[in-house]
């Protein structure tokens, strides 16, 4: 029942293509092509649009540029600190949602709230969380007989503020992902394993671990991807300012903030593509490793 | 039997105390919004105000153009979601329904750039600077009118849908087009669903990008006015949290009344993305 290509079809798919394909290839795909060339720029006149000259600089400038090092650095730090704790965090407990227990519905709405709200907003809300004399967080540390942390002013601490907030902001959206992958996963496995004997531990090990690696596998990437995109919350949660003495400076930071405060087009999709580069080669070395062990 | 019995107790108990952390800034966020300034600064922390200042909502919304905000968000979400739908549904058909050149080639290629970093496009201000757009709302619309993403969602639920439904259409001497909308979209209501609210939820909360084409104060959009605002009004927590609320509370009702299908839209985008 396979139809072949037509001529015919082929216009008729155009027209129903055209929409989408305008819009995607304006703001989409023209974009990616330009940024590319426009981070060879190094003699740019932006008024009139006329380059110059291209070559290497602003790669030799942003590798020279020790706001860029920090903001790499701090990317991977944040890739770090929320990827592995969000996805152990959402793994456990959609696997509790999972069990035979009421109010299921609610407590799913309750953990995905966060998902649906504004980056923005819920930011301000974290930011009088922290607060150092007057913030829950501290007051709570105090019940436990830990001193104040200044969270958002001690260099030390705003990277750790700003994982603990995007952890709590990423979870919904995991756990939902989770608990449709665990919801595909055959009943009888299980019966199967606990006739022979085994503990709710090695159940979940040898039964519940492989069957769900190709969900682990998607939301580890998803999870990734966006953490290394990293923006609103540092601007939000720093009042417009990168974290104290730069401490909390991301990549996606360093591209706005060369892009729309200094106007350095070119040195902006340098770094612009030197993050997609990273990002490309995670996804690559996530999809090899997802062929060796993901099981089908 | 016992054993059972506690381990269900231990389940809830996390499950609770796992949702009252989740909670815990919103009835942060709404309490402070109703104190007085004086409560606000309050050690140990007072949860119930003594006296409910619903004032400071009207202070707060008083304090900024809010209601402008609120006009422009709601336009933009409005108008992109929709072009968005419109966009998606003729390209998904196409995609799972004519056979035609190219098609593997052009879908592959599309799929591929979905890892580029959207935002950081910058090239694309340039193009909406050449068009005299910045500043303007085409500048906040017509660059999020289409999307890899849900073309991609919704033609794998156009290719589950049987293909002899369309012929038994075409003989019974229903167009193409007609048969688009009167019978795959309304079988496809789930996915479609989940797109518009995944849209709408994207678009109200967008920030970056509103916050680089938008210069003056009549064109920003709500998140991008909070953080003027917050910036202005500096440490007055109490109305930083009142404005806070207003801004998240349209998509928490949005997603209250229609969870049921973002719920199973994400999950099902999910695996199969």
């Amino acid at each position: 029942m396979i139809e072949k290509p037509t001529i015919k079809g082929t216009l008729k798919a155009l027209l129903y293509l055209a929409p989408a394909l305008i819009v995607l290839g304006v703001f989409n795909i023209y974009p990616i092509i330009m940024s590319f060339l426009m981070s060879f720029y190094t003699d740019y006149d932006y008024f009139k649009n006329i380059v110059h000259e291209y070559g290497f600089d602003n790669f030799i400038y942003i590798y020279n540029d020790p706001e860029f090092r920090t903001s790499i650095k701090n990317t991977f730090i944040f890739v770090l600190g929320v990827v592995p704790a969000s996805i152990i965090l959402s793994l456990w407990i959609a696997i509790l949602l999972n069990t035979k227990i009421k109010f299921r519905g609610i407590f799913r709405s309750i953990y995905f709230l966060p998902f649906v709200t504004s980056v923005v907003a819920v930011s301000i809300v974290w930011r009088w969380i922290y607060h150092t004399d007057y913030g829950i967080f501290n007051y709570f540390l105090g019940l436990i007989g830990i001193d104040p942390i200044r969270w958002l002013t001690d260099p030390n601490w705003a990277m750790p503020a700003l994982i603990i907030m995007s952890i709590w902001k990423s979870l919904g959206y995991n756990i939902i992902i989770f608990l449709a992958g665990l919801q595909n996963i055959n009943h009888q496995y299980y019966l199967a394993a606990q006739i022979d004997g085994a503990s709710s531990w090695k159940r979940f090990l040898h039964i519940t671990v492989p069957m769900l690696s190709p969900t682990t596998f998607f939301v580890s990437i998803i999870a990734v991807i966006n953490s290394f995109k990293v923006f609103d919350e540092v601007y939000a949660l720093f009042d417009g300012k990168p974290g104290p003495a730069y401490s909390a400076q991301t990549i996606v930071y360093y591209i706005y903030d060369k892009f729309y405060l200094e106007w350095q087009f070119g040195i902006a999709s340098a770094a612009a593509y030197v993050l997609f580069i990273i990002i490309f080669i995670f996804t690559l070395i996530q999809l090899y490793i997802g062929k060796r062990r993901v099981t089908y | 039997m016992q054993k059972a019995a506690l381990s269900k107790g231990f389940i809830y108990i996390i499950l609770i105390v796992g949702s009252m952390l989740m909670l815990l800034p919103f009835v942060w966020m709404l309490s402070t919004s109703l104190k007085s300034s004086g409560e606000v600064m309050m050690m140990p922390p007072v949860w119930i105000p003594s006296d409910w200042r619903w004032d400071n909502y009207e202070t707060a919304w008083g304090m900024a153009p809010f209601a402008r905000y609120t006009v422009n968000s709601i336009i933009v979400t409005v108008l992109s979601t929709i072009g968005e739908l419109l966009t998606t549904i003729l390209a998904a058909y196409a995609f799972s329904r004519i056979n035609f050149y190219g098609r593997d080639i052009v879908f592959a290629v599309l799929l591929g750039t979905m890892m580029v970093p959207g935002e950081v496009l910058i090239p694309n201000y340039v193009t909406l600077s050449e068009l005299g757009w910045i500043d303007r709302y085409p500048a906040l619309i017509v660059p999020w009118l289409a999307s890899i993403f849900s073309i991609f969602l919704l033609r794998q639920f156009f290719l589950g849908i049987p293909r002899e439904l369309s012929y038994a259409a075409k003989i019974d001497g229903c167009s193409n087009f007609r048969f688009l909308w009167t019978i795959m979209v309304p079988l496809a209501k789930p996915a479609i669903v989940t797109i518009l609210l995944l849209k709408a939820i994207g678009s109200w909360n967008a920030f970056l990008w509103p916050l680089i084409v938008t210069q003056s104060k009549e064109m920003r959009t709500l998140p991008v006015g909070l953080t003027s605002f917050s910036t202005e009004a500096g440490t007055v927590y109490e109305l930083l949290m009142a404005a806070s609320t207003m801004i998240i509370l349209p998509m928490i009702i949005l997603y209250l009344i229609l969870q049921k299908y973002i719920i199973e839209g994400v999950a099902k985008a999910g695996i199969k993305g």
